[in-house]
C-alpha cells in the first residue's frame, strides 16, 4: 500500500525561493530526477524524460537569477507535460505508434508560456492513445500505474501527468480534458485537476482529439497551485480562433474568500445508491454548509443525455482530426504498391483498437444518410444540456457531483466492454459539452484507501467562484485523502 | 450475434473502413461490427430525442469574425520539415503512385 | 449568342471557376501566397496541417471574396466554414476547409458583352491544395511510378464561382470565362492568369432534346487549362452525349478528364464508390458575418465593372445601350477598348471634341497594339490628333504614324506631324501642282472631265509623286473636282 510522501512547498513558495537565490533551479531539478529514478520503473509516468532540456532550462533560470533578472512566476518549478502537447525538437507521440519519434518543429502556446515563466520541462507524460480513454491502458507504450496502488489504473487519458504529481515527482503537470481526461485521473490519483472554460486556454499546439471539446489544464496537489498553473497558461492567443479574447482569469486573489452565502447544488442524478463516490459528494455538501454555503439538492435529468451525445460528437470530430495521419508527411509509414493502400496499412498498423473504434464510429456518424440522425441530433442534444445548465445556474452558483462513478479500478477490469469504460465519463462530460469549467478536488478515501474526488462545476468563465469552493472543500478534507504518495 | 448486429453489419463496417482509409482484417471487421453495434445502441437515445425546436450547438460561445491581418510571418525551414518525412525526393514529399484522381 | 441546336439537341453547360485570391498571405496562416517559389518553402505548421495546428482566417481574403460577390451581383450573407473530408496526398489535413450550405455569396449573375446573362448560384471561400507531380510511367497519373508533393500552394485562398446551367454553347462558355476573368482582374481580387493556375475551370455539360424542360444527365469535365480546351471539350462532350442518346443508350453521370492531345474526354478511373465528403461545420473557426467594416473594405477602391464601362462608353459614343451586333463592328471595338482599359482615353478624347467613331477605331485598332503605352496617353493630345485626321490635315496612314510616335515618345501631335514632314502643304503650292499636272496630261484631264473616274486615280497619283507623298489625297481630289466643276 502507498504511503504519504512529503508535501511539496507551494508553487509560489518554490518560485520565490528560486528568485531570491534561496535554492537553485538545478537543485529542484535534481530532486525531481531523483524521484524519477526511484519510481519511474514501477510507474511508467513518462514517454520521455527530457533531462538535457530540463538542465538547460534550469541553468537558464539560475543564470537569470544571478544576473538580477526575474525568470517568472514558475521559476525553477519542474513541470511534466502530457505527450499530446507539441514541444519543439522533443518527441511528441500521443502514445501512438503512428507518431512514434515525431519531432514537432514548433512549441504549443502553453509550452512557450510555461517555459517563459521559468518552468523546467522534466518530461512528456504517458496517455491513452490520442487522448481516447479513461485508464491510460490504451497507450501503445504500456500503461501508467497508479501510485496509490500499482495494480490499478491512474485514470485517463492524462494518466501519466496525474501519476507524476501524485507520486511527488513534479508539483505541477499539464494534461488535456475532452470529456474528463484531466478530472477523472485527478480523482483517481488524489490530486487537483482543472478543466477551464472552453477558450480560456489556447489549443494551439495541442494535438487535437475533439476540437469543440478539448481544453488544456493543470494538475497539482493543492487548489492554490492548480490556480497559479492555470493563470500562467491562460489568456487570449491569436493563433487559436476559438481562444476567448480575454486575459487570463485572476484566481489566486479570491481563493480564500470562503463560501459564505454561495448557493451550492448537489446534482442528484449522478448519485447512485450506496456508491462511495456519491457519499463523498454528500459529505462535501455538508462541509460547505458548515462553511456558510447554502446547499441543496437539484435534479437535472437532461445531463444524462451528455454521455450518448458526447460519444457521437467526440468520435465524429476525432475521425476528421485524425485523417492527417496518412504516412505521407511525418510519422509511421507502412509501404504499399499505391498511396491508397499505403494510407490504409499505415493507419491500420499505426492506430490501436480504441482509436480505430472511435474513428469508425465518427466516420459512420458523419456519413451520408446518417449525419442528421447522429451528428445532427447530437449537436441538438448538446443545446438541451446547455439550456438545462442555464436553468440550474439561475438558482445556484456552483454544482457538485462525483468526478467519476468509481475509484481506481484494477488493470483489465474495464477493457472487455468499451461502454463500461465510457461510463467513467458520465459526470464529467456534461460540462465539457457546455464548455463550462470544472475542477476535481480530492475529498475522501474509499474503504480500500483509494482516493475519491468531488467535482465542482461552474457556469462559463466562473473559474474564480469555482476555485473558491474547491479551496473550501480542500480545507475540509482529510490530509490523507490527497497525494503525494510513495507507491 | 444477430441481435446486436442490427445496428451495423460487417459490410457496412467495410464501407466505413474504406471511407476512413483503415485497413481491417476479417477478424477486426467482425469485432468492429459487434462493438460499434453496442456503441450505436448506447447512443440511440440521442437519435430518438425530440429536437423539434432545438437548434444545434456548434460552438459553446457565439463568437464571430475572428480574423487576422494579411501580413507575412516566417515559414518553416524546409530541411527541418523534410527531415520528418517518411520519404522525400527533390525537396518534395514522395508517395507511391496515386490510383484515383483528385475530386 | 444563343446556342445552336446540334441535331435537335440543346447544349446545357454550367461552369465552376476556381479563382486564387491575390492576397499577400494564405487563407489560414501567414505564409506567402506566391506562384513559382522553390517547393516547400512557403509552409508552416498550419498550412502543412501538422498535429496541433489551427487555422485563423485572413481578413483580406474575406474582403476580396465579398468584393467578387458584389461584382457578380450576389447577396452577401452570414457564412460558416465546413470540413470536406477526403484523402489525397496534396491535402495536408486530408480534409479541405471549404464552405457548404452556408456560403458567403449567393444568387448573382454575370452579364456577357452580347447582353445575355448567366446566373451565379454561389461564390464561396475555400483553401487550395498542394501540387502533385507524377514521375515515371505514362502521362496519366495512375500509370506513374510515384508522385512528389509540394505544399506551397496548400492553403492559398480560393473563391469558387458556380454558375447556373444557363450556358448554351461553347462560344458562350468561352465568353463567360473571358468576362469573368475581366471582372476578377478589375476587382483586384485576382491576377487572372489561367496559365499559372490562378484561374481554373471545370465544366458541367449535358444535352437535352430541343424544347425539353428537364435537364439531361450531366458530366463534369476537368483539366481545362485554356479557353480553347474549354470550347473543344464542350464540343466533343456534346457530340459524345448526343451520339449515346441517339443510339438509345444513356449518358452515365461521371467525371471526365479532358485530353489536350486529341481534344477528347474520357472517364476517370474512379474508386468503387463516389466520395462521401461527410461535411460538418469546422469547429476550429468562427462564423463570418459581413459587417459594415468588412463590406466597406470590400467596396473600397473598385471601379465600375466591365459591363458598366461598356455601357458608359457606348453612351458617350452616342450608340444606344443595346449592344446588338452591328455591321460597322463598333461593338467589338467597344469590348476591346474596355478590355484593354482604354475607355477613359476615348471618353476623354470625345469630351475634348474628337470624333467618337474615329477615336474609338484608332483606340481599338492602333493604340491597342501597345496597351500599356496607350493607357499613358493624354486624352487631349489624342483628341488633337483625331481632329487632325478627321479634318483632312492628316491621312489615315499619317495619323497612325503620328499616333505610334505619340505613344512611345509623348509630345504634341502637330509637332510630331511637322517633324515627320506631314505638315500641311501651302495651298498655293498644291494648286500650282494640280495645274501643272492638268497641263501635262490634257487627254487624261479631258477624260476625267467627261466623267471617267478611273483616270482620277492617275491624276491624283501624279500630284502625289510631284509632292513626294506630302500632298493630302483628299485635298488633291477636291482640287481636281472643283476645277472640273468650273470647266
Amino acid at each position: 500500500m502507498a504511503s504519504p510522501a512529503p508535501e511539496f512547498a507551494s508553487l509560489a513558495e518554490i518560485a520565490a525561493s528560486v528568485r531570491s537565490g534561496g535554492i537553485s533551479a538545478r537543485a529542484l531539478l535534481s530532486q525531481s530526477l531523483g524521484r524519477i529514478r526511484e519510481l519511474e520503473g514501477d510507474l511508467h509516468c513518462f514517454n520521455e524524460v527530457t533531462v538535457e532540456v530540463a538542465e538547460a532550462d534550469a541553468d537558464a533560470v539560475d543564470r537569470m537569477v544571478r544576473s538580477g533578472q526575474d525568470p517568472g512566476p514558475l521559476a525553477g518549478v519542474p513541470v511534466a507535460l502530457k505527450d499530446n502537447l507539441c514541444t519543439e525538437g522533443i518527441p511528441t507521440t500521443c502514445s501512438s505508434r503512428i507518431l512514434a519519434g515525431w519531432l514537432p518543429p514548433y512549441d504549443a502556446t502553453v509550452v512557450s508560456r510555461l517555459r517563459g515563466a521559468g518552468a523546467l520541462l522534466v518530461g512528456k507524460t504517458n496517455l491513452d492513445e490520442f487522448a481516447m480513454g479513461s485508464s491510460t491502458e490504451n497507450s501503445a507504450f504500456g500503461p501508467t500505474r497508479n501510485p496509490w496502488d500499482t495494480g490499478r489504473v491512474p485514470g485517463g487519458s492524462s494518466g501519466g501527468s496525474a501519476a507524476a504529481v501524485a507520486a511527488g515527482i513534479v508539483p505541477l503537470a499539464f494534461g488535456s480534458d475532452t470529456g474528463g481526461s484531466i478530472r477523472q485521473p485527478a480523482a483517481l490519483c488524489g490530486i487537483v485537476g482543472v478543466k477551464p472554460t472552453y477558450g480560456v486556454v489556447s489549443r494551439y499546439g495541442l494535438i487535437a482529439f475533439a476540437s469543440s471539446l478539448d481544453q488544456i489544464g493543470p494538475f497539482a496537489t493543492t487548489v492554490a497551485d492548480a490556480a497559479l498553473g492555470l493563470e500562467v497558461v491562460a489568456g487570449h492567443d491569436p493563433m487559436d480562433s476559438t481562444s476567448l479574447e480575454r486575459p487570463a482569469p485572476s484566481l489566486l486573489a479570491s481563493l480564500a474568500e470562503g463560501v459564505s452565502g454561495l448557493r451550492v447544488g448537489i446534482v442528484e442524478d449522478f448519485l447512485s445508491d450506496g456508491s462511495e463516490c456519491g457519499a463523498a459528494v454528500v459529505a462535501a455538501g455538508e462541509a460547505l454548509a458548515i462553511a456558510g454555503a447554502k446547499v441543496d439538492q437539484v435534479t437535472i435529468p437532461e445531463l444524462l443525455l451528455g454521455l450518448p451525445a458526447y460519444y457521437v460528437i467526440a468520435p465524429a470530430e476525432a475521425s476528421s482530426n485524425l485523417s492527417r495521419y496518412d504516412g505521407v508527411r511525418y510519422g509511421l509509414r507502412v509501404d504499399g504498391p499505391d498511396t491508397e493502400t499505403m494510407n490504409a496499412r499505415t493507419r491500420g498498423e499505426g492506430f490501436g483498437p480504441e482509436v480505430k473504434r472511435r474513428i469508425m464510429m465518427g466516420t459512420y456518424a458523419l456519413s451520408a444518410g446518417y449525419y442528421d440522425a447522429y451528428y445532427g441530433q447530437a449537436q441538438k442534444a448538446r443545446t438541451v444540456v446547455i439550456r438545462a445548465f442555464e436553468a440550474a445556474y439561475r438558482n445556484f452558483d456552483v454544482l457538485l457531483t462525483p468526478t467519476t462513478p468509481s475509484v481506481a479500478f484494477p488493470f483489465g477490469s474495464k477493457t472487455e466492454d468499451p461502454i463500461e469504460m465510457y461510463m467513467c465519463d458520465l459526470c464529467s462530460i456534461p460540462s465539457s459539452l457546455a464548455g463550462h469549467p470544472a475542477v476535481s478536488v480530492p475529498f475522501a478515501l474509499s474503504p480500500e484507501r483509494l482516493p475519491i474526488g468531488v467535482q465542482v462545476l461552474a457556469p462559463a468563465l466562473g473559474e474564480a467562484v469555482m476555485m473558491r469552493v474547491a479551496a473550501s472543500l480542500e480545507a475540509a478534507a482529510p490530509r490523507e485523502a490527497r497525494g503525494p504518495v510513495t507507491p | 450475434m444477430s441481435e446486436q448486429e442490427r445496428f451495423i453489419s460487417p459490410d457496412e463496417v467495410r464501407h466505413v473502413a474504406r471511407l476512413a482509409r483503415l485497413a481491417l482484417d476479417d477478424d477486426e471487421v467482425g469485432r468492429m461490427a459487434l462493438q460499434l453495434s453496442a456503441i450505436l445502441e448506447h447512443v440511440d437515445a440521442v437519435r430518438r430525442l425530440d429536437t423539434a425546436d432545438v437548434p444545434p450547438t456548434a460552438h459553446p460561445f457565439p463568437v464571430e469574425n475572428v480574423l487576422r491581418s494579411d501580413t507575412e510571418t516566417p515559414s518553416l525551414d524546409r530541411e527541418t520539415v523534410l527531415s520528418q518525412a517518411p520519404l522525400a525526393e527533390n525537396d518534395r514529399f514522395r508517395v507511391p503512385r496515386i490510383m484515383g484522381e483528385a475530386p | 449568342m444563343t446556342g445552336y441546336p446540334v441535331n435537335n439537341y440543346e447544349t446545357v453547360v454550367g461552369l465552376e471557376v476556381h479563382c486564387e485570391l491575390a492576397t499577400a498571405t494564405k487563407l489560414f496562416c501567414g505564409c506567402r501566397n506566391a506562384f513559382g517559389d522553390e517547393p516547400n518553402t512557403n509552409i508552416c505548421p498550419v498550412c502543412l496541417g501538422l498535429p496541433g495546428s489551427l487555422p485563423v482566417i485572413n481578413r483580406r481574403a474575406v474582403e476580396l471574396a465579398l468584393r467578387i460577390g458584389a461584382a457578380l451581383n450576389c447577396s452577401p450573407r452570414r457564412s460558416i466554414f465546413h470540413r470536406k473530408n477526403y484523402f489525397y496526398p496534396d491535402m495536408p489535413k486530408d480534409y479541405q476547409i471549404s464552405q457548404y450550405d452556408e456560403p458567403i455569396n449567393v444568387n448573382g449573375w454575370l452579364e456577357l458583352p452580347d447582353g445575355s446573362r448567366v446566373g451565379i448560384e454561389r461564390a464561396h471561400m475555400e483553401e487550395d491544395t498542394g501540387k502533385t507531380t507524377h514521375v515515371g510511367g505514362g502521362g496519366r497519373i495512375h500509370e506513374a511510378g510515384y508522385s512528389l508533393v509540394d505544399y506551397n500552394r496548400a492553403g492559398v485562398p480560393l473563391v469558387e464561382i458556380v454558375s447556373r446551367p444557363d450556358i448554351r454553347s461553347a462560344a458562350q462558355a468561352r465568353a463567360y470565362v473571358d468576362e469573368l476573368r475581366s471582372i476578377l482582374v478589375a476587382t483586384g481580387a485576382s491576377d487572372g492568369r489561367m496559365e499559372e493556375g490562378s484561374l481554373r475551370v471545370d465544366a458541367n455539360i449535358s444535352v437535352r432534346p430541343l424544347g425539353a424542360t428537364e435537364y439531361g444527365t450531366r458530366c463534369e469535365v476537368k483539366n481545362l487549362n485554356s479557353l480553347r480546351s474549354l470550347e473543344r471539350a464542350i464540343d466533343y462532350e456534346v457530340q459524345r452525349q448526343i451520339a449515346l442518346l441517339e443510339s438509345g443508350e444513356r449518358v452515365a453521370q461521371e467525371t471526365r478528364h479532358f485530353d489536350e492531345g486529341d481534344s477528347t474526354t474520357h472517364a476517370m478511373r474512379s474508386k468503387e464508390e463516389a466520395n462521401d465528403y461527410r461535411y460538418f461545420p469546422e469547429p476550429d473557426l468562427t462564423p463570418l458575418v459581413p459587417d459594415a467594416a468588412l463590406l466597406a473594405a470590400a467596396a473600397e477602391g473598385i471601379g465600375p465593372m466591365p459591363a458598366e464601362r461598356r455601357r458608359r462608353l457606348s453612351g458617350v459614343l452616342g450608340e444606344d445601350s443595346e449592344l446588338a451586333t452591328r455591321r460597322d463592328g463598333s461593338t467589338d471595338q467597344v469590348v476591346t477598348v474596355v478590355d484593354l482599359g482604354l475607355d477613359e482615353l476615348v471618353e476623354g478624347a470625345v469630351a475634348a471634341g474628337a470624333d467618337p467613331r474615329l477615336a474609338l477605331a484608332r483606340a481599338a485598332n492602333e493604340a491597342a497594339a501597345n496597351p500599356e503605352e496607350a493607357r499613358r496617353l493624354d486624352p487631349r493630345a489624342f483628341a488633337a490628333l483625331i481632329k487632325m485626321e478627321s479634318s483632312g490635315q492628316l491621312s489615315a496612314t499619317q495619323s497612325k504614324e503620328v499616333l505610334s510616335e505619340l505613344m512611345s515618345q509623348g509630345g504634341d501631335p502637330s509637332q510630331i506631324a511637322s517633324r515627320l514632314g506631314y505638315e500641311q502643304m501651302d495651298p498655293a503650292v498644291l494648286a500650282s501642282m494640280v495645274d501643272e499636272v492638268i497641263a501635262a496630261h490634257p487627254q487624261e484631264w479631258r477624260r476625267y472631265c467627261d466623267g471617267d473616274e478611273k483616270v482620277a486615280q492617275f491624276l491624283l497619283g501624279q500630284v502625289m509623286r510631284a509632292s513626294k507623298g506630302r500632298a493630302n489625297g483628299k485635298l488633291v481630289a477636291a482640287a481636281f473636282a472643283s476645277r472640273r466643276g468650273s470647266f
